[in-house]
C-alpha cells in the first residue's frame, strides 16, 4: 500500500515550548489514522504542518511525496482541510461558498450533491453567521471536499458538537474512507478513534506514547480483562487462598484477573466451589479509554515526580 | 493573476459589503453628508452677504440714501437700517452686541451738508472681533464706497478700474466646486484604509486567510478584488457627490473621462496602503494605531478641505510628501482648470507610489503562520 504521510523525528518549537519534541508515524493511503490527545498535547501544531500551514522546525514530513512547506500550493490542490473552529466569511451562504471554492479549484461539482453529501441541503441559502456549531463544521467539510481530495485533515471535527450532528460528522468520515481517501482525524474523543480509526496515535506533551490499532493499543497498554461478580470481601479472600491469579475487591465486587483464556473455567469454578452467595457474572475488557486516562495520567505523575526537588 | 479567481472572490466581496446594511448606508449615505454639511456651512459664508445694521442720524437725507443703496450694489454688505427709536449713537454698539449683530455702521447727522460743503464726516464702523470676516467686509465696503464719494466730491477720475472679480480657472466657481474634488479625494483615502486595516488583522485572527491560502487563490488576486471593490465604490460616490453638489448647491464641476484615472488609481493605492498598514503589524489594535497614523495627517492635509496653496510654507512642503494631494490636485486640474499636463503628472506620482505600495503590502501579508 503507498504511503500517504511519512514523518520522520518531526520537531517544532514555539520560543523555548519545543510543542512537538520528535514525533515518527507513517499513514498508508486509503486509511484514517486518527491522533488522539489532550488539550495542548500538540495535534493542531501537528497537522497544520502536514498541511503547509505552519512550517516545522526540523524533521522530515512528506505527503503525498510532497514538502508541505515548500510546495503548499501544489499540495492544496489534493488535499482538503477542516482547520479547528472552522470560520468563513460570515454573510456568504453555504452555496456560494461552495461555488467560490469551485472556481477557484476549476472543478465542477454540483453544491447542492455535495451540500446533501454533508447534510447541509436544507441551509444551503443561510447565511454563515446563522448556522449552527455543527452546520458550520459540515460547510467545512463540504468545502474541503470541493477540490475531490486524496487525503482530507479534520482537526477536531466534533469538539463541541451534541451528539446528532457528531453522529452526522462520522457518516462523513465514514464515507471518505469507502470511496478511497485517507484521513488525518485529530481528536479527544476516546470513542470517536475507537469507531473511525484504523490507526491510532496517543499523542501527549509533544510526544507520541502509544501508537497502533485500538487492538494493538489495548493489549500491549492495558491491563488484562477480569472475571467480575458481585459478592462480599470473604470471596475475595477465599479466591487469593485458592488461585494465583491477582484478585481484586471494590465496592462489592469482586474480580479476577484473566491472564490466560483458559484460566476461565477454573477460575469459575473457585467462586462456586467457595460456598459463598455471588451473583451478576461479567467479564471487563479494558477501553482505549483506560488505557488513554492511564498513560497520560502516569506520564504526569512522572513528570510530577521528576519535578520534585531530590 | 487569474481573472476568473478575481471575479469569485469580488462576488464574496460584494454580496457581503450588500448583506451588511450599516456598511451600505454609510458608503452611500457619507458623501452625502459630507457635501451636504460642507456645502452648507461654507457656501452661507462664501456667498452670502453680511447684514450690516445702519443707524441713520441724517433724517434719511437723499445722499445718505444714495449711500446706502452703494453699499448694497458691492453685494458684499446689506445695508439694514434701525427703526427703533430707542437705538441712539452712544447705546449702538452695546444694542448691537445684544442682538448678536456682527457689524454696524453710523451715518452722522449733518452727513449731506458737510459732504456739500466739502467737508470732513466720520462713518463710524462697528465691528465685533470675533466675528472677523464679517468686520473684514463691512470695513471694506464701506471704504470702497466712500471712496467713490470722495473720488466724485473731487471730480476726479478713476483711473485704476476694477471690473466685477473673477475667479480662478476657466469657469465661474465657487468654494462647492473646489470641496467636491477634495472630498472625493477625502473618501477615496478614508473608506479603504479603515476597513482594509481592520480587515488585514481580523481576517487573520479569524483564520480567514488562513482558509484562503489552502485554495488556489493568491494574494495578489485577492487584493486586486478588493481594489476592483474599492475602485466600484468610488465611482458611486464620487457620482453621488457631484450629484448633491450640483443640484443641492449649483456647483459647477466638469465631469469629465479625465477624472477616472484618478478614481482608478487612487483606490488602487489606498487599498494596498490600507493592508500593508493591516500587515505589518502583530495585533488588532496596533494596526489600527497605525492606520490612524497614516490616514489622519492625510485627512486634513491634502487639500481636503483647504487649499494646500494657503498652508504655511512648512505645512505645504508636509502636503507634497502626502500622497492623497497629488490625488486631489489632478483631480481638481481636471475637474477645475482642465489642466491635462499637470494632471498627469499626478497621475504619474500617484501611480508609481500605488505600484511599489501594492508590491510592498502583498510582501508583507502573509497568510500562513511560520
Ligand atoms: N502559535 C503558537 N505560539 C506559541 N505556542 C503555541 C502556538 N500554537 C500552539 N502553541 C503551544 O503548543 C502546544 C501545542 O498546541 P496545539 O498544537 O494547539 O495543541 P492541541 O491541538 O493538541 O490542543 C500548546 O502548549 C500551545 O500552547
Ligand atoms: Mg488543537
Amino acid at each position: 500500500m503507498p504511503t500517504a504521510i511519512e514523518v520522520r523525528s518531526l520537531v517544532k518549537r514555539y520560543g523555548t515550548l519545543a510543542a512537538i519534541g520528535g514525533v515518527d508515524f507513517s499513514v498508508p493511503a486509503g486509511t484514517v489514522f486518527a491522533f488522539l490527545g489532550p488539550n495542548g498535547a500538540g495535534k493542531t501544531t501537528t497537522t497544520e504542518i502536514l498541511e503547509g500551514l505552519r512550517r516545522r522546525t526540523s524533521g522530515d514530513v512528506r505527503v503525498l511525496g510532497l514538502d508541505p512547506w515548500t510546495e503548499g500550493r501544489t499540495l492544496h490542490r489534493r488535499i482538503g482541510v477542516i482547520p479547528q473552529d472552522f470560520r468563513f466569511f460570515e454573510k456568504i451562504t453555504p452555496k456560494e461558498a461552495v461555488e467560490y471554492y469551485r472556481t477557484l479549484f476549476h472543478t465542477d461539482v454540483d453544491p447542492g450533491r455535495l451540500l446533501a453529501q454533508v447534510e447541509l441541503l436544507d441551509k444551503m441559502h443561510a447565511r454563515f453567521d446563522t448556522l449552527s456549531g455543527g452546520q458550520k463544521q459540515k460547510l467545512g467539510l463540504a468545502l474541503a471536499l470541493t477540490n475531490n481530495p486524496e487525503i482530507c485533515f479534520l482537526d477536531e471535527p466534533t469538539t463541541g458538537l451534541d451528539p446528532h450532528a457528531r453522529r452526522a460528522i462520522w457518516a462523513v468520515i465514514r464515507n471518505l474512507k469507502r470511496e478511497g481517501r485517507t484521513v488525518f482525524l485529530t481528536t479527544h474523543y476516546l470513542e470517536e478513534a475507537e469507531l473511525l480509526a484504523d490507526q491510532v496515535a496517543i499523542i501527549h506533551h509533544g510526544r507520541i506514547i502509544a501508537a497502533g490499532t485500538p487492538g494493538e493499543i489495548i493489549r500491549i497498554h492495558g491491563i488484562p480483562p477480569r472475571i467480575s461478580v458481585e459478592g462480599p470481601e470473604e470471596l475475595a479472600g477465599y479466591l487469593r487462598a485458592h488461585l494465583t491469579a491477582s484478585v481484586f475487591s471494590e465496592r462489592g465486587r469482586v474480580e479476577v484477573e484473566l491472564a490466560d483464556r483458559r484460566d476461565a473455567l477454573k477460575i469459575l469454578s473457585a467462586i462456586e466451589e467457595s460456598g459463598i452467595p455471588w451473583q451478576a457474572f461479567e467479564t471487563r475488557q479494558d477501553t482505549l479509554e483506560n488505557v488513554f486516562v492511564r498513560l497520560v495520567g502516569q506520564m504526569d505523575d512522572g513528570a510530577l515526580k521528576s519535578e520534585a526537588p531530590g | 493573476m487569474n481573472p476568473r479567481h478575481i471575479g469569485a472572490d469580488f462576488r464574496i466581496v460584494a454580496r457581503s459589503y450588500f448583506r451588511n446594511p450599516l456598511a451600505l448606508f454609510f458608503s452611500l449615505i457619507f458623501p452625502i453628508i459630507l457635501i451636504g454639511l460642507f456645502g452648507l456651512i461654507f457656501s452661507s459664508t462664501a456667498s452670502g452677504t453680511v447684514s450690516l445694521e445702519v443707524l441713520n442720524e441724517d433724517h434719511n437725507s437723499a445722499l445718505s440714501i444714495q449711500f446706502l443703496s452703494a453699499l448694497n450694489e458691492t453685494h458684499i454688505v446689506q445695508a439694514v437700517v434701525v427703526e427703533d427709536p430707542s437705538v441712539t449713537p452712544a447705546n449702538f454698539a452695546t444694542w448691537l452686541g445684544q442682538n448678536d449683530h456682527p457689524v454696524g455702521l453710523v451715518v452722522p447727522d449733518g452727513f449731506a451738508a458737510n459732504f456739500s460743503r466739502n467737508q470732513a464726516v466720520n462713518m463710524t464702523v462697528y465691528t465685533n472681533p470675533q466675528d472677523a470676516a464679517s468686520s473684514g467686509e463691512a470695513v471694506f465696503a464701506v471704504s470702497g464706497v466712500a471712496n467713490g464719494f470722495n473720488l466724485r466730491a473731487a471730480n476726479g477720475t478713476a483711473l485704476i478700474q476694477v471690473p466685477p472679480a473673477k475667479t480662478v480657472g476657466s469657469q465661474i466657481l465657487t468654494y462647492i466646486d473646489f470641496l467636491i474634488p477634495g472630498l472625493i479625494g477625502f473618501s477615496i483615502l478614508t473608506s479603504p484604509m479603515f476597513s482594509m486595516v481592520d480587515i488585514a488583522s481580523s481576517y487573520r485572527k479569524e483564520g480567514i486567510f488562513r482558509q484562503l491560502s489552502l485554495t488556489p487563490l493568491t494574494r495578489a488576486e485577492w487584493l486586486t478584488s478588493r481594489i476592483a471593490w474599492y475602485v466600484l465604490l468610488t465611482f458611486v460616490s464620487a457620482g453621488i457627490m457631484i450629484a448633491t453638489g450640483v443640484y443641492l448647491f449649483g456647483a459647477h464641476v466638469g465631469v469629465t473621462l479625465g477624472m477616472v484615472p484618478f478614481l482608478v488609481v487612487g483606490p488602487f493605492l489606498f487599498v494596498s496602503l490600507g493592508m500593508l498598514a493591516g500587515s505589518v503589524t502583530k495585533t488588532p489594535e496596533s494596526a489600527a494605531l497605525i492606520g490612524n497614523i497614516i490616514t489622519f495627517p492625510m485627512m486634513f492635509l491634502s487639500g481636503t478641505f483647504f487649499p494646500v496653496s494657503q498652508f504655511p510654507t512648512g505645512l505645504q512642503a508636509f502636503a507634497h510628501v502626502l500622497p492623497l494631494y497629488y490625488v486631489i490636485d489632478g483631480m481638481n486640474q481636471v475637474m477645475l482648470f482642465s489642466n491635462t499636463s499637470l494632471a498627469l503628472s499626478d497621475l504619474a506620482v500617484i501611480f508609481v507610489s500605488a505600484v511599489v505600495v501594492f508590491a510592498l503590502a502583498i510582501r508583507f501579508f502573509q497568510w500562513r503562520d511560520e
